[in-house]
């Protein structure tokens, strides 16, 4: 952003022309630069794609001045290298050490290419309806893994124990941690507690006891695996992993309750899961197991599961009282988020305790008190990164899932995987069965089969099972049978309960959730009838959770906001709301009247607010030819002018804001017609300004809104030397637009295939703009808003109240 | 269970009362209990003042308005059986319960549960929630923490958002539309009412 700034202040100082006309020529200017930084993106990612199959390349290091030692070639064995031995001794011009920049530039390439294929599934939105994205991501994982291993390359080691558990997962937890809605889970936290608990106990004991009956028969051919290997198994697989569950669960709407159960519980069984780990691989070592080491083991769990939240609170509060001082380096506030929470995740992986479970009180914990500390935009920046991060790792785990599973060693046994897969199903649904019953009497809300039914339908496995099993001691003579059980495993339930899921919620007609409670109505009398109950509870001199409800409020609002806040003005919840709703109808008024809005108002580095688009879109491209181009270089330049006057503020919004739909437009111009517009009028003077930027390849025009369609535009123009061969391929390419106008309603629009001249560069507009999509999905939140409503319709759902 | 049979029987009409509450003689017991810790002159009835000696209820910001839903308009205090009728609201509701049209509605569905919820704003009674009553109530809740110009705007806009038939005031059947999110929780049950006899008598009272 830099040189933006200085090119405008630049361009300020050199024109004094109309400000139109020095709109106009920032805008270009702009634009250029954006599409040069995007240049080399796209340069890269193709030269990589090529130099895949190659291996490194190497430099020879050159002799540091003054040093006497002759450092060694290496050379890859047989790989071409791009450039000439140093034997010669001329001036090297062109030089590439790709070994020094490999580590990071795989690791950004695997990224993006994890990325591009979550881009790549919303093409068609009916796939993502019915198959979840974590589905389409193993699916393309295994597909890579399959070239990978057809061209013996390794993969990188994503999912190793160190790299997953330190960096894969934490932001995913954090991200869930985050958004969990507080209210629901405090409510049902007893009967979190009992899933997480009880139910992966009673799993693991069950299944490890089954399993280890069924390697007693003969003729599975696994008598070698004794009782304790089945219980550490056993251990492993019984965990239900919050990434699969999220991943399903949030674009299924079922009702809250269920929701926030099926949710606290894979994250809170981390603590049962790391303790019968870490107890059946100690016992493994061990010839004998004495009666004292089950109560050490129950004490323990005791000291997992609370030393995690404790050490999560003790964070969450640390860094609220940090953020309380962050007034003047607003900048950085966000950072103090990201790096408590992971200290508080470090920290009690240092200490073998439950890393998850303190990571997501950490963040339920500070939540609360930052969102008040911090800035409107450090709030949004948060919730935003944090989401960010939280995807990207989903992403990469489920894309290296597949590919893993292609790569690793395998041994197969039907008999013990067909039952592995059969007793999980078996013990989790008695599980869910019997634990039900019993926790049934004291919810308020008491679950029914169906709701029972979905809560042991939804309990999938994920990666967290397979890390850990990957991880297992080699000590362990069939360790690529438990790996290849857990893979059938996850790939089981991710890919068959995963995408049953959905269409057997509809079918039983599970409890939905109500989408539509954020109004002040649902919230004023909500807390009247709260007061009430509460009143009454007094009454009758009976304590119920209320009254704890109550009581922590008061020392809340007395002590802890006190400390930990800075501006302690206590703001009720009906009030935030209200604020919220008011400043989304404001945005909804503005959006009708003068189209779209750009949140790039807010951006500090734009110093202008570029004009607006119009709320009709319409999309053409242009063909040139020579004999054309006289003619339509005017239109051109007026599309060029539109086209200009948008595509920068949204590709601003591009990188921000989702919520805007942002279309990328790009368009180059002629050679020919230079000469031309120089001559017609200033607008084409734009023209010329960005015929020089002719390297320009392009790329997907994206628009990231759901309501709108995709349009993907390719257009390439290359300097002359290399146009004629391949302009003349690229000239059959069609571009397709969808888009849309006011009415929502999408109509294609084909734009024109380009044609060829030979001496001249081709270019090929095709321009997308993109109807406003409504603000109303994004709300600007203010204080303590529960929930982060994003205009995707995924997460909505879930964050609102279902109706009685 | 001896001493409920001997509470019991103080009570006149005992019967005729848990027909109509549904309450079961633990719990009537044990309402009774309470009756007579807050009844500290023992003269069988309650007034207003006996109930604003609860210490947490006055602090609570619609307690008077709480209070006032014990009391019919024009009774000056309550003898056991309306305090009965009035915590009936608060009992789980009956899913089994057949569904007679012919008998009225039972005391605890959600109807007439969210008829006493509605009651508590709807303070002179005309079966409307008028504006200014709106605002008496929000202002209770939300004490210092606005404007009177904010109150009036959050009032406003509550009037928009639930007023169908354009009156400028929200009605029972209106009312009856919003979809109580987490207060859906009071249509079901009420935590005092729900556990059983030993644990709440076991239970000390408290003041």
């Amino acid at each position: 952003m830099i040189y933006d700034r200085v090119t405008i202040k630049l361009l300020e100082g050199l024109c004094h022309k109309p400000p139109k006309f020095q709109n106009g020529v920032k805008i270009v200017l702009l634009l250029l630069l954006y599409q040069m930084k995007l240049a080399v993106n796209f340069l890269t990612i193709g030269l990589v794609i090529l130099s895949l199959p190659c291996g490194s390349y190497t430099e020879i290091p050159p002799k540091p001045p003054g040093s006497v030692t002759v450092l060694p070639p290496v050379k890859p064995a047989g790989g071409p290298q791009a450039f000439p031995d140093a034997e010669n001794s001329n001036l090297p011009v062109f030089t590439m050490d790709y070994a020094r920049i490999q580590v990071p530039f795989e690791v950004t390439l695997w990224v993006l290419l994890a990325s591009f294929a979550k881009i790549g599934f919303h093409v068609y939105h009916k796939i993502t309806f019915w198959v979840p994205e974590s589905c389409l991501l193993i699916s393309i994982g295994l597909i890579v893994g399959a070239i990978m291993h057809s061209v013996h390359e390794e993969p990188p080691a994503v999912l190793s124990y160190n790299v997953f558990f330190l960096f894969m997962l934490p932001p995913i937890v954090l991200e869930s941690g985050y958004f969990m809605p507080t209210r629901p889970f405090f409510e049902n936290v007893g009967t979190v507690l009992w899933f997480a608990v009880v139910g992966t106990l009673w799993n693991s004991i069950g299944i490890g006891m089954s399993l280890y009956a069924v390697c007693q028969i003969e003729a599975f051919e696994v008598q070698d695996i004794n009782l304790q290997e089945n219980m550490l198994f056993a251990a492993i697989i019984s965990a239900v992993d919050p990434v699969a569950v999220l991943s399903v669960f949030e674009d299924v709407s079922v009702n809250e309750q269920l929701y926030i159960v099926v949710f606290g519980e894979c994250l809170f069984n981390d603590a049962v899961t790391v303790v019968l780990y870490n107890m059946f691989i100690f016992v493994a070592d061990m010839p004998v197991v004495e009666p004292v080491d089950v109560f050490l083991g129950v004490a323990r769990f005791f000291v997992v599961g609370l030393g995690g939240m404790g050490f999560g609170v003790i964070f969450g509060f640390v860094a609220s009282f940090t953020t309380r001082f962050t007034s003047n380096v607003r900048e950085i506030e966000p950072l103090f988020i990201f790096m408590y929470s992971y200290l508080a995740y470090l920290v009690a992986e240092l200490f073998s305790i439950s890393s998850i479970m303190a990571i997501v009180t950490c963040a339920l914990t500070m939540k609360y008190y930052v969102e008040e500390n911090v800035s409107q935009r450090s709030c949004t920046t948060i919730r935003h990164v944090v989401k960010m991060l939280g995807t990207i790792s989903e992403t990469l785990i489920f894309f290296f899932l597949g590919v893993v599973t292609i790569t690793t060693e395998h041994e197969w046994n039907w008999g013990y995987i067909m039952f592995t897969l059969l007793l999980a199903l078996v013990w989790r649904g008695l599980g869910v069965l019997v634990l039900t019953q019993i926790i049934n009497p004291f919810r308020t809300i008491p679950f029914n089969f169906k709701d029972q039914f979905i809560l042991g339908y939804g309990g999938l496995r994920g990666a967290i099972s397979f890390a850990l099993v990957f991880t297992l001691p080699d000590s362990i003579g069939r360790k690529k049978l438990f790996v290849t059980t857990t893979i059938c495993m996850i790939m089981f339930t991710v890919f068959i309960q995963g995408i049953s899921i959905r269409p057997l919620i509809e079918f039983i007609n599970v409890r939905r959730t109500n989408r539509n409670l954020e109004t002040i109505n649902v919230e004023i009398h909500s807390r009247l009838i709260e007061h009430t109950i509460a009143g009454v509870e007094d009454l009758c001199g009976q304590w119920s959770h209320y009254y704890w409800k109550d009581k922590f409020l008061k020392f809340n609002n007395r002590i802890l906001r006190k400390i930990l806040i800075r501006d302690n003005r206590a703001e009720s919840s009906i009030v935030a709301l209200y604020k919220k709703l008011e400043l989304q109808n404001a945005m909804e008024i503005l959006d009708t009247v003068s189209g779209d809005i750009n949140a790039g108002s807010s951006i500090v580095s734009l110093q202008y607010v570029y004009p607006l688009c119009p709320s009709s879109s319409c999309s053409f491209s242009l063909s040139l030819s020579l004999s054309l181009s006289l003619s339509l270089s005017l239109s051109l330049s007026l599309s060029f002018a539109f086209s200009l006057a948008c595509s920068p503020s949204l590709s601003f919004s591009l990188s921000v804001s989702h919520s805007l739909a942002p279309s990328l437009a790009c368009s180059l111009s002629l050679s020919l017609s230079l000469s031309l517009s120089l001559a017609l009028s200033c607008s084409l003077s734009l023209i010329l300004l960005l015929s020089l930027s002719l390297a320009l390849p392009l790329l997907l025009a994206l628009s990231l809104s759901h309501s709108l369609a995709l349009s993907f535009a390719l257009s390439l123009s290359l300097s002359l030397p290399l146009s004629l061969s391949l302009s003349l391929s690229l000239s059959l390419s069609l571009s397709l637009s969808l888009c849309t106008n006011d009415t929502h309603t999408l109509w294609p629009c084909p734009s024109l295939c380009v044609s060829l001249c030979p001496p001249c560069c081709l270019s090929y507009t095709s321009l997308h703009l993109i109807h406003p999509s409504s603000l109303t999905h994004y709300p600007f939140n203010l204080n303590r808003s529960d929930g982060y409503l994003s205009n995707t319709s995924r997460r909505v759902g879930i964050w609102s109240i279902y109706q009685g | 269970m001896g001493s409920t049979n001997s509470t019991l029987s103080k009570i006149p009409n005992v019967e005729e009362l848990m027909e109509e509450t549904g309450f079961t003689p633990a719990h009537i017991v044990r309402l009774y209990d309470r009756f007579e810790a807050l009844d500290k002159e023992k003269t069988g009835h309650l007034r207003p003042q006996d109930f604003g000696a609860i210490n947490r209820l006055a602090m609570n910001p619609i307690g008077d308005r709480i209070i006032g839903a014990f009391f019919s308009p024009g009774q000056e205090t309550v003898d056991f059986h309306s305090f009965v009728r009035i915590l009936a609201h608060f009992r789980p509701a009956d899913k089994k319960h057949p569904k007679d049209p012919s008998m009225p509605e039972p005391v605890n569905s959600r109807t007439s549960k969210l008829k006493f919820a509605f009651q508590l704003y709807d303070q002179d009674k005309d079966g409307k929630i008028s504006r200014a009553e709106l605002l008496q109530v929000l202002r209770s809740m939300l004490e210092m923490q606005v404007t009177e110009e904010q109150l009036e705007s959050i009032a406003d806009r509550t009037i928009q958002e639930a007023d169908l038939d354009n009156d400028d005031a929200i009605s029972f059947e209106e009312f009856r539309k919003v979809p109580l999110g987490r207060a859906r929780r009071l249509t079901y049950q009420h935590g005092p009412l729900q556990h059983s006899a030993p644990r709440i008598l076991s239970q000390p009272h408290r003041k």
